[in-house]
């Protein structure tokens, strides 16, 4: 009885998820299956494909031009990720307050977020033009000279970091604001009642009770700047000579400029493989530092 | 069945791609519906005059968007006038989209019938056997004169001795040069025999950086190095293309030529401050500028008085010879047709017309008389330099691996000119990336 009523809840159930599992296994699952084949292959798209092995991967491994993007992409984690999690941490906080207009300011923050990242990328290029952006031209008022942001190698993966973090602030804000205010005002006032300042309140209540919301905004975050591309390709296009090459850029190079996909198809699973161990580390380690309830 | 496999195959594996890039944008081409999948139309129970049945041919192009669609629909209007069966479907992609959606249509087994190739594609394509051999076509076809075409034009779609593509278009680079400016300074006017020594010291007469006007303006780009590499005396390969050469004394020089002009007399990409050389020389801001013929309509109206002059050389002369083929697809239904839309296309004096009226890239054909009114036009009064370019041609050395092979070139030259590593070293390392793709 219990079975026969189990398989008709799985049935039901099943039956309202179609909608988004019949174009997830068509689009994603799908193809992620015919990806792992096609790294196997040789092929251009216009001559039969050829079986070579594990000649892709051991190719991609090899490649100086893939061991510059991981490095890149490395360099910009390691930028991206505290600059958009203190921000949006110190977003937070200040809009997690009994404001005028707080909906104002909270749609305000999150508006990067939902703009397509073409037009924001623009907008940023714009800014920071080297010759005549304003960014330069309020440098030049207080007399510092402004680099030529992405006219100048070294500069290039700096300017990008500071246009990514700026569009996902909003995200991170949410996030976090919904993390601070599932947090009982009792903690704070018998704090208060205990002598426990400002900062002892942020360190010993905010910053624990806050953990399972930075640990998910984190893993998000972290994962998306692995896959890092939109911006970097309207921005640099991977230039100047290279500097801002990452790894999802050079996917799409090989597979749609060069005509290798199944060099690019194995790329993509070292990547995944990549985001994957990452991912699992931090699983591991979150039992250290995040504290449920 | 199998196409229909195939195709799906295929577009699974690109849907990834894009899915792991987050919408980097790319759609498959609409497909040609029932023309790949449909049995062919069999003329079998022919009778000795049959009335044509309707035909439905796709024609994809690079070439035509945005500005020349309907100088385009003209020449396909004309050609459905003589042929009422036949009805072109136009079909447009940029040229940074093209070659993917084309790909993926004839991955997916729903090639376009007839389309546009440029010369370094057209090699790779034709060697891939994508392409319907024309030479059977073009001896049953009385009325076709090969010598119709100019003839460099008509070689150069051949492979294996067999005929892939008729000539659609050429095009080449010339020196750009404000008047005004040389006026301004008191330089004389370039000559058609200046060599770079005379560029760079009326370069230098002409750059005047507290006005933001600079001398010359010259890409660093893969397309101007086997350029000037030529000018120099250079080779690109070794003559069996086993090794790539470009890095050898005279490429060495080559490149420096382009690199150095580069914060003297010429601006550097800051300096530039994301506008791009087309605007900084409609500005006013640019004396000499090395680009290509299909400028001249954008400079019609103009705010100062320029000219044009064949481009300055080395120890030798070389220009540009870009020219564009259509083809017809291997799997296409409709080989007869396809030819007569290709030839129509290529050569038709309806065509001839609508592409020098619109100052369009130039039609193919060896008759120079054609070209009269296309010649009387001005700006520029020396239009015909276009056509004395073409006594020193050199064409795009090729590999399979071309695009891979222009982004190497370009980053070694992007290199040098930021001074991250010297020209020598910059060179050497990509000659060291070329030889491996050879292999």
């Amino acid at each position: 009885m219990v079975g026969e009523r189990g398989w008709r809840k799985a049935a039901t159930a099943t039956l309202f998820l179609a909608p988004s599992l019949v174009p997830l296994a068509l689009f994603t699952l799908g193809p992620m299956v015919a990806s792992f084949g096609l790294s196997f292959l040789r092929w251009d798209l216009i001559r039969p494909a050829r079986p070579v092995g594990l000649a892709n991967y051991s190719g991609v491994l090899a490649d100086p031009d893939f061991h510059a993007a991981v490095l890149h992409t490395a360099f910009f984690i390691a930028g991206y990720l505290p600059l958009v999690y203190v921000g949006g941490l110190v977003i937070a906080l200040g809009l997690n307050q009994r404001l005028r207009g707080l909906a104002v300011f909270r749609s305000i923050y999150f508006l990067p977020v939902v703009t397509s990242w073409v037009v924001v990328a623009l907008v940023w290029k714009w800014l920071l033009n080297p010759d005549d952006g304003i960014v330069n031209y309020l440098l030049s008022l207080v007399g510092i000279q402004g680099p030529g942001w992405w006219t100048d190698p070294a500069w290039a993966m700096p300017s990008i970091i500071l246009a990514s973090a700026w569009k996902d602030l909003g995200f991170v804000m949410v996030i976090l604001l919904a993390g601070l205010q599932a947090i009982p005002e009792d903690y704070y006032e018998a704090a208060a009642v205990d002598g426990a300042g400002r900062w002892a309140r942020f360190r010993s209540i905010t910053l624990p009770l806050l953990s399972p919301a930075s640990f998910f905004v984190l893993v998000i975050s972290l994962i998306n700047s692995f896959q890092v591309f939109d911006q970097i390709w309207v921005m640099t296009n991977g230039g100047p000579a290279g500097a801002s090459s990452v790894v999802v850029e050079q996917i799409v190079k090989h597979a749609f400029s060069y005509g290798q996909m199944g060099y690019a198809a194995a790329m993509s699973w070292i990547l995944f493989a990549a985001i994957l161990g990452v991912t699992l580390v931090q699983f591991r380690l979150q039992q250290r530092w995040v504290t449920y309830g | 069945m199998r196409s229909l496999l195939k195709g799906a195959v295929a577009a699974l594996g690109t849907a990834l791609l894009v899915s792991a890039c987050g919408g980097a944008g790319v759609t498959p081409t609409p497909a040609t519906t029932a023309e790949a999948s449909a049995p062919a139309s069999a003329p079998a129970t022919a009778a000795p005059t049959p009335t044509p049945e309707p035909v439905k041919l796709t024609y994809f192009t690079f070439s035509a968007a945005p500005d020349h669609l309907k100088d385009l629909e003209a020449i396909v209007q004309a050609f459905q006038q003589k042929h009422p069966n036949v009805t072109i479907e136009v079909q447009t992609a940029s040229y940074d989209q093209y070659f993917t959606k084309l790909q993926t249509a004839i991955a997916g087994g729903t090639a376009p019938d007839t389309f546009e190739l440029n010369y370094e594609n057209f090699v790779s394509y034709s060697s891939a056997g994508s392409l319907l051999d024309l030479t059977p076509l073009a001896s049953g076809d009385a009325e076709f004169k090969p010598d119709i075409y100019y003839p460099r034009a008509y070689g150069v779609f051949q492979a294996d001795g067999k005929q892939y593509g008729l000539p659609e278009s050429f095009s080449d680079v010339l020196l750009f040069y404000n008047k005004d400016l040389f006026d301004a300074k008191g330089v004389a006017y370039p000559t058609a025999d200046w060599t770079w020594k005379d560029e760079l010291a009326a370069a230098q007469k002409l750059t005047d950086k507290t006005k933001g006007v600079w001398g010359d303006f010259q890409p660093i780009q893969f397309w101007e190095f086997y350029k000037v590499l030529a000018q120099s005396g250079g080779q690109f390969f070794n003559a069996d293309k086993t090794r790539a050469t470009f890095n050898d004394a005279k490429g060495v020089e080559a490149a420096s030529w382009l690199v150095d002009k580069v914060g003297k007399v010429m601006p550097t990409d800051a300096q530039m401050g994301g506008q791009d050389d087309t605007a900084l020389f409609k500005a006013g801001k640019l004396a000499m500028w090395h680009n290509g013929i299909w400028q001249f309509a954008g400079l019609k109206d103009a705010s100062f008085a320029w000219d044009v002059q064949l481009e300055p050389g080395n120890v030798t002369k070389a220009h540009h010879f870009f020219a564009n083929a259509v083809v017809a697809s291997a799997q296409t239904a409709h080989p007869q047709e396809a030819w007569q839309w290709l030839r129509f296309l290529t050569s038709s004096p309806e065509a001839v017309k609508v592409r020098l009226d619109s100052s369009w890239e130039l039609p193919a054909v060896a008759d120079q008389s054609q070209f009269s009114s296309y010649l009387s036009q001005t700006p520029p009064a020396n239009r015909k330099a276009v056509f004395d370019a073409l006594a020193n041609i050199v064409v795009p050395p090729v590999i399979e691996q071309q695009s891979q092979m222009t982004d190497i070139i370009g980053k070694a030259l992007d290199k040098a000119k930021l001074g991250q590593a010297t020209v020598k070293a910059a060179l050497d390392d990509a000659a060291k990336q070329v030889d491996a793709l050879l292999k």
